[in-house]
């Protein structure tokens, strides 16, 4: 029987399925994924660009307005990814201490996290936070990302350490380091590049949710469509901009970390 | 000479699997000691066990007048002092050769770096490897990496030298290159505890052979005694396999 199954598993195609929530990174070795990027990237400069000649009432307006909303995104996303790196790198060390009490706390806020939706959260930090203390909306809003992907980042940087061959922490014991030397000199080296595939991801993500700060009064690139809508009621040529928008930014970011990534595999350093 | 290590009824446990099983082992300073039997045998463990990779379950170990075994002492002296080299060679691959070597010594010794870097490539030297300091480890052979990583614990100055099974992931041409090195060592006077199969090199190179099986030390003697007349039906059945 052990051995029918063994002979199964071996007849089956070994298939990896990643599904994550950041667009497909294009790579050059798959070639309908990359002419896939091509159409969509080119498509959505060249229809931003054609629209506002075509009919410059009100597309022309509309892309003179959104800018501060872009920018407002990035300084939400960048400060987002930032702070989330470091609460990340902090959590998957505390999910795989041996300091019992550090682990609980850190698998436990991994948890609660995972467990709430997103937009549930920056409300929830949002009033909660406005209950205490007064901060300004948008550091509202990047404390809410951080708390919410620093969970998500955290469990990269935990499967990324963990992924390194136990011999490493082993041969660096063994010469004397200790395990937080050992750590930080020989282990998270090679995490990191383990783990920038899937970081790349998750800042496309975190980008692409950066869209829910909108709610809390955040003047992103979302709420700027929604404000020049809600005033001139050009409700589908406003989203219409606003969706090119995104779709520019996460397309081009997606393939920088696929250049990275070719990079990587090429230069295996 | 003095005993270097001492094992005093050392015992190690997997749930209930006992890997080691009252192993009393001495090892005088400048002593070669082979350590053969089959797999399994728990050679690999005790090894492990001397520079505290593993806790005994019960018993003691002693390197010099330092305590492994207790929980008190400074394993990280203690490890400093015992170089250990693996069978997957386990070189830091985000680090050339020469980068590998220094490592220890600048953030464990604390040395300065032009120190160390003189004294890595006077290891590199050593160990027949002066043009590759800038390598990195997948650049390198199997054999190359075994010497680096031999390089890499001498750069500690250790005291004693742990060999787990240094050759066998190596390719047969590759075996010759790292236990010419190991050879040298012996000569100048290291004390070595090396777990392996080379019966050839263990006749050349060993003072003791320990043959252990069932994590129990079944036979020790010279490699003379041990391989020309095995006392212990169990070490005479092993030895027809292997040799």
């Amino acid at each position: 029987m052990a051995q029918i199954n063994e002979k199964l598993r071996a007849a089956l195609p070994k298939v990896t399925i990643e599904v994550s929530d950041g667009t497909l990174i294009p790579g050059k070795g798959d070639k309908t994924l990359f002419t896939a990027w091509r159409i969509a990237f080119f498509g959505a400069i060249a229809t931003l660009i054609a629209l506002p000649l075509l009919k410059p009432d009100p597309f022309k307006d509309i892309i003179l307005f959104i800018p501060d909303g872009v920018i407002t995104t990035f300084e939400v996303t960048f400060l987002a990814i930032f702070f989330s790196l470091i609460v990340g790198l902090l959590t998957g060390l505390g999910r795989i201490s041996r300091i019992r009490p550090v682990n609980m706390i850190a698998t436990v806020y991994v948890e609660v996290v995972r467990g709430i939706p997103l937009l549930v959260q920056l409300f929830y930090i949002y009033y909660a936070l406005a209950k205490f203390v007064k901060v300004p909306d948008i550091t509202a809003a990047i404390i809410g990302m951080t708390i919410c992907y620093g969970a998500y980042i955290g469990e990269i940087f935990r499967a990324g350490i963990l992924s390194v061959p136990k011999g490493q922490m082993e041969a660096a014991l063994a010469l004397g380091l200790s395990r937080s030397q050992a750590i930080r000199k020989v282990v998270l080296p090679q995490t990191v590049k383990i783990i920038l595939p899937p970081l790349g991801n998750e800042f496309i993500a975190l980008l692409k949710d950066s869209s829910l700060v909108s709610i809390l009064a955040v003047a992103d690139l979302l709420r700027r469509g929604r404000e020049f809508a809600s005033t001139s009621f050009d409700y589908f040529e406003a989203y219409t901009v606003v969706a090119l928008v995104y779709l520019i930014i996460t397309l081009f970011l997606s393939r920088i970390i696929g250049i990275i990534e070719e990079r990587m595999k090429t230069n295996a350093r | 000479m003095h005993d270097r290590v001492r094992i005093i009824q050392a015992v190690k446990k997997y749930k209930d699997l006992t890997a080691v099983n009252k192993v009393s082992l001495n090892v005088k300073a400048g002593e070669v000691v082979f350590i053969i039997g089959p797999s399994g045998s728990g050679k690999s463990t005790l090894l492990r066990c001397v520079n505290r990779l593993e806790r005994l379950n019960s018993g003691q170990i002693w390197i010099d007048d330092a305590e492994v075994t207790n929980p008190k002492s400074d394993i990280r002296k203690i490890r400093e002092e015992a170089g250990m080299v693996f069978q997957s060679f386990n070189l830091f691959p985000h680090l050339t050769a020469l980068q590998n070597i220094t490592l220890a010594p600048v953030s464990v010794l604390g040395l300065s770096k032009d120190e160390t870097i003189e004294k890595g490539r006077r290891l590199l030297e050593r160990v027949g490897l002066s043009d590759k300091e800038d390598s990195y480890p997948e650049q390198l052979s199997g054999g190359q990496q075994q010497r680096i990583a031999i390089a890499r614990a001498l750069a500690m100055e250790p005291k004693l030298m742990l060999f787990d099974e240094p050759t066998s992931a190596l390719d047969p041409e590759m075996v010759k290159e790292v236990l010419d090195v190991m050879q040298d060592l012996a000569k100048e006077g290291m004390t070595m505890m090396i777990v392996s199969h080379e019966m050839g090199f263990a006749r050349n190179a060993a003072h003791t052979v320990v043959f252990m099986d069932n994590g129990e030390i079944i036979e020790k003697g010279s490699p003379s005694d041990i391989f020309e007349n095995p006392k212990e039906e169990r070490t005479k059945k092993f030895l027809q396999h292997i040799l």
